[in-house]
């Protein structure tokens, strides 16, 4: 059992918990993606990752950039409405600044086997894949027969992470946490996962009752950081907005490999605060 | 419709719009199919009810958004649900009338790939990959699928098969189409292969032929698709715009 959640510095949670060759899972569906705690982890060297999340975004696309990951775990590695992620397709085409192992589901079988993953379940059933060309690209997805009904129906092996590390609105000071918006597969992924650090934007007296939140009690969590702005460019909900803008410029950056080494040199590997103009909610 | 100057990234969205019925419950892809709902909510569908995979059901977005998880379209959506909770109970459960997506190839059968372009492992162009679609294709009523029409999208055999095409089995899918920029096509009645049923103002048959992988079917009589209308392109520009401006 974890011990109590406790409010400490990110770039000790990340020490701490986060080691070379570990499984993480750093969810978000472009809600809440935790991009400060992902660029600590860069900061702090980590390599050898196996990393996962249902849609790598930019933050993946930054971390295979700089030859950080050995395995990707997915099942969307494209930039929301705006085109390809460079730095994905060329370790994935090209093998640089590595070669990456691809391993890769649809939305439906990622999301189903965080929920195996959650409930401590070898596997999760959905119903999907049927006829498509991913179950012969990936040993964790399979097919069984019902026992009561006999119908063919799928099945994705549980995905359990060394770390869940997500972003989230507000904690207490004992380190309860309250999410709210889009919520993704946060629940799932910290459930599932060995061990969880959540950053989040404010830490308050105590926690407001928000329609629709999740709430993770203090004793599933191991670490909790108060970083503000700590989803920029993507955003959280009441307290800041999706920065498009540099989602498109994005684009530009990953294009070019000398000016996306450049710009994660200038903007996270020598910085110590989060990247990115704090946003005000509209 | 060429008197309004419409471009045919324009035609293929307003004439997608026009293939939802009002009250349909629509699940919308990103990039294309995400302009085109949008529009059909403000033109003639204005009880189309919104389901974005990120989690927002009956979703009112003031603006395009750019992303399927934009904060304009989470704010004003009638819920809010988990991932897991989307594909489980309300894509997977059948609660979809329609999928609206997007491809970049497809083949006559209408099996969609945006996985890769060449070999798996060794791939000329890796693409973004499933995310919704596979389960989205399986499970919605019927399936719109736009995309630019040209002998590298339209192909023979697809080169992954990420989502399966519906027709071919006979027994659903039958208000399935493909809108491209020359014009739509549908399942035949018969075998279930797309074959052309209309063409796009100011397109040619042999156009159509000529972008396309393999040998064209056309269903005659060939229909010509109704002129873009001054009410259709001005709310579709405004929606630009809007986008613009976030």
């Amino acid at each position: 059992m974890r011990k109590a959640g406790k409010i400490q510095p990110l770039p000790e949670a990340i020490a701490t918990l986060v080691q070379d060759g570990c499984f993480v899972a750093l969810e978000g569906f472009t809600h809440l993606i935790p991009f400060a705690a992902g660029h600590e982890l860069l900061r702090q060297g980590r390599q050898d990752l196996t990393v996962v999340r249902l849609t790598p975004d930019v933050l993946f696309d930054q971390m295979i950039g700089l030859g950080r990951v050995e395995r990707v775990v997915f099942s969307y590695g494209g930039n929301p409405g705006v085109g390809s992620l460079h730095r994905f397709r060329d370790a994935v085409e090209h093998g640089w600044p590595r070669p990456i192992e691809v391993r890769e589901h649809s939305h439906a079988g990622l999301a189903n086997a965080y929920v195996a993953g959650a409930s401590h379940l070898p596997f999760a059933v959905l119903r999907g894949y049927a006829g498509t060309d991913l179950p012969e690209h990936n040993d964790d997805i399979a097919f069984i027969d019902c026992p009561f009904t006999g119908q063919r129906l799928s099945a994705v092996r549980a995905i359990n992470p060394d770390v869940a590390i997500i972003h989230a609105q507000q904690a207490d000071r004992q380190g309860n946490v309250q999410l709210w918006g889009l919520s993704g597969v946060q629940k799932e992924a910290v459930l599932a996962a060995r061990h969880a650090i959540v950053t989040v934007e404010e830490i308050v007296d105590e926690l407001s009752a928000k329609p629709r939140a999740i709430v993770f009690p203090a004793w599933v969590l191991d670490a909790v950081c108060h970083v503000p702005n700590g989803s920029w460019p993507s955003y959280a909900a009441d307290f800041s907005v999706r920065d498009n803008a540099f989602y498109e410029e994005w684009d530009g950056i990953a294009r070019d490999r000398d000016r996306f080494r450049q710009w994660m040199d200038d903007n996270v590997l020598s910085a110590s605060a989060p990247v990115g103009p704090a946003v005000a909610a509209s | 419709m060429s008197e309004l100057d419409a471009t045919p990234e324009e035609v293929m969205t307003i004439a997608a719009s026009r293939e939802l019925d009002d009250g349909e419950v629509v699940l919308v892809g990103v990039g294309p199919p995400n302009a085109a709902a949008n529009l059909a909510r403000r033109l003639d569908a204005p009880g189309c009810v919104l389901i974005y995979e990120s989690g927002a059901i009956g979703a009112r977005p003031q603006r395009l958004p750019l992303s399927i998880g934009d904060d304009d379209l989470a704010a004003a959506a009638q819920d809010l649900v988990s991932v897991p909770e989307m594909f489980n109970y309300w894509i997977g459960g059948g609660r979809i009338d329609v999928g609206f997506l997007g491809a970049s190839q497809i083949d006559s059968a209408g099996n969609i790939n945006t996985t890769v372009i060449g070999d798996y492992d060794a791939p000329k162009v890796r693409l973004p990959g499933a995310g919704g679609a596979p389960e989205i294709a399986a499970s919605a009523g019927r399936v719109i699928v736009m995309l630019r029409h040209s002998p590298r999208s339209f192909v023979s055999e697809v080169d992954f098969v990420t989502s399966v095409g519906r027709e071919l089995d006979g027994t659903d899918g039958t208000g399935s189409v493909v809108i491209t920029d020359l014009g739509v096509l549908r399942p035949s009645p018969g075998d279930g292969q797309l074959e052309l049923v209309a063409v796009h103002p100011g397109v040619d048959v042999d156009q159509v032929r000529e972008a396309t992988g393999w040998p064209l079917r056309v269903r005659e009589p060939l229909q010509t698709t109704a002129p873009v209308t001054e009410r259709e392109l001005s709310e579709l520009r405004a929606l630009r715009v809007s986008a613009d401006e976030r």
